[in-house]
């Protein structure tokens, strides 16, 4: 094929990409926009395939159908509720990937048209260098991030004294090997910069705790795209720079969101250290302080006579996978002629978007759902708030306790409204390890069960 | 002359022969490392600006792309950015499909491991993304 021809498709290749981010911008387009996207991939593996010279079909029909029975069977049969980890994992393997994209290019850069081995040109080493670095700490990062999501290991972070230095060390010392590699084009080189980038991934995710990874996960999505602008640069294929350009940038707009949903400087979260699940500092203060405590039956004849009820779920609403049961209350409850909405914050779960996913997949309408600067004045009009498994991103010190380290946190509005229900499992305070005054309210009352069970009991309440 | 002294002749003969195929062999690979950098810098810009070129006028789209996604749209969006990356399969498959191409088992193994990696995700990303959009469908109330 020719070599122009080729070009010109992989460019309607990465308008397919562009487009099929374009289409996300609402549902109704967004379905499209992914179908355009498997296009855009369609059309750049075959014109890669056309473009090579002589082609051994072995190896990649063995490697295309392996993965892609692996990947459609993951696809078809994980949860939703376990999609945080799923990417996490999928990260991991786009990085890794990349480090063997990059091997193959220093051992054969031939095939690649960048000379013989021994005879690449320092400028294709650094960027093959910066593709396999970034790669290696995809891999190892994510694999972190997965092991924390699963609960393989703990959530909390993992600090040692020196850390930080160890860390800026070993990037000065990856920054060194770069210069032997494209100086001396040295094997142990590229190899060492692998090894270092593997351990720079593990260090760099293990500080950071348990709820920080809607941060976290962005930030290595932001990171799987690099490596493939690195791996782009290498084989000076724009194709492979747009795509990596394109997901480098998601990911980065999407830690961005995510810091500022904590009000926290992304800085802060990389350096990590923060909360981690401490449960119960607050356990001396709680014991002066009264709560109401409230049953099912409470709650279900309080929202039955409300005219306006707004749901607000957290992590411990996605662990208990309430959503079909909260789908359920809030079907009885709109046919008494409540008006129920939910109002989602940046943070909530573990990763972005994650409550959406989760009340889509109850069949909740995509419209009923709100984000926090959308529905937080109407807070002050509704009935009822119903906290389900949320508890920082509701807490009142936010906005007034200047002490507080989660002070200046944009929270929901929700002790405005005429009464508050807090379906929790326990007192103990929530990821930041503060105290939510939020529970000691006079129009509060705690519903202290699991959020599925206390939603399954409502509904019985309601039904009769 | 003896057979002896004929054989260390051409002994001798070889290893000259040897010699000089290996300087041949060197100044090849030189040749193609003249004409990779030559490559390079033909056209008035070299690849590697064309490259940043492009980096950065599609780091500028993703931007402007990305702040258009409704929040409620979030999770996809990483799970479709996820198997857009994979786009390195390409990558892979020039490792993997160079056969024959003397002495590249070890890349052809990395190209089938970069290919069967990719591929988990291409499908395994696309497939996911499409079944969490299936679930954001406009309700009938």
């Amino acid at each position: 094929m020719d070599q122009n021809l080729a070009s010109l498709l992989y460019l309607g290749a990465s308008v397919c990409f562009i487009l099929a981010l374009r289409g996300l911008s609402h549902p109704e387009t967004s379905r499209g926009g992914n179908r355009l996207g498997m296009i855009g991939m369609a059309i750049a593996v075959a014109i890669t395939l056309a473009m090579l010279p002589e082609i051994d079909f072995v190896l990649i029909l063995a490697g295309v159908l392996v993965g892609g029975t692996i990947g459609t069977a993951i696809a078809l049969k994980i949860q939703m509720t376990a999609l945080p980890q799923l990417v996490a994992a999928f990260h991991s393997l786009v990085g890794l990937a990349a480090v063997f994209v990059a091997a193959a290019a220093f051992t054969n850069p031939a095939a690649y048209g960048l000379g013989a081995p021994g005879h690449i040109g320092a400028a294709s080493l650094v960027e093959m260098s910066i593709g396999a670095g970034i790669g290696a700490i995809t891999f190892t990062g994510s694999i972190i991030a997965f092991a924390k999501l699963q609960a393989l290991m703990s959530g909390k972070p993992i600090i040692f004294p020196m850390q930080h230095w160890l860390n800026l060390g070993l990037g000065i010392l990856t920054v060194l090997l770069v210069v032997w590699l494209s100086t001396a084009e040295s094997g142990v080189a590229f190899w060492a910069i692998v090894a270092v980038s593997l351990a720079l991934g593990v260090l760099i995710i293990i500080p950071i705790g348990g709820a920080d990874m809607p941060v976290v996960i962005s930030m290595l999505n932001s990171y799987s795209g690099w490596a493939a602008c690195g791996i782009g640069f290498t084989l000076q294929n724009n194709l492979l720079i747009v795509a990596g350009a394109l997901v480098g940038s998601s990911g980065a707009i999407l830690s961005y969101v995510m810091c500022k949903g904590m009000n926290r400087s992304f800085v802060s979260v990389i350096l990590g250290g923060f909360g981690g699940e401490t449960a119960g500092p607050a356990a001396g203060e709680a014991g002066e302080k009264t709560y109401h405590q409230g049953a099912a039956a409470d709650a279900a004849f309080m929202m039955r006579n409300a005219d306006k009820v707004i749901i607000v779920p957290g992590y411990g609403f996605a662990v208990a996978q309430a959503q079909h049961a909260l789908r359920e209350m809030a079907d009885l409850l709109k046919a008494e002629g409540v008006e129920v909405k939910y109002a989602v914050h940046p943070v909530a779960g573990r990763m972005p978007g994650h409550m959406n996913v989760l009340l889509a997949e109850a069949n909740v309408p995509y419209d009923e759902v709100f984000e926090m600067a959308e529905i937080n004045r109407e807070f002050a009009e509704a009935d009822v708030a119903l906290v389900i498994g949320a508890n920082d991103v509701t807490n009142p010190s936010a906005r007034t306790d200047r002490s507080s380290p989660i002070y200046g946190m944009p929270i929901l509005d929700v002790d405005k409204a005429r009464q508050i229900f807090v379906i929790k499992r326990t007192m103990a305070s929530g990821y930041a390890g503060v105290d939510n005054p939020l529970f000691y309210l006079d129009h509060n009352m705690m519903l202290l069960a699991d959020a599925k069970k206390m939603c399954e009991d409502i509904v019985k309440a309601l039904d009769r | 002359m003896t057979s002896h002294a004929f054989i260390e002749k051409a002994q001798g003969l070889a290893a000259d022969a040897v010699e000089l195929s290996q300087g041949l062999n060197e100044l090849a690979h030189e040749a193609v490392g003249l004409a990779a950098r030559g490559a390079e810098t033909s056209g008035g810009t070299s690849p590697l600006v064309m490259g940043i070129t492009v980096f950065v006028l599609a780091v500028f789209v993703g931007y402007h792309v990305v702040w258009r996604v409704t929040p409620a749209l979030h999770s996809p969006l990483m799970s479709v950015t996820n198997a857009i990356s994979s786009v390195i399969i390409v990558g892979g498959l020039i490792a993997a499909g160079a056969g024959g191409a003397g002495g590249a088992g070890f890349s052809e193994i990395m190209g089938f491991l970069a290919v069967t990696l990719a591929s988990i995700n291409i499908f395994g990303g696309f497939i996911v993304t499409q079944r969490m959009l299936a679930m954001f469908k406009r309700k009938q109330k």
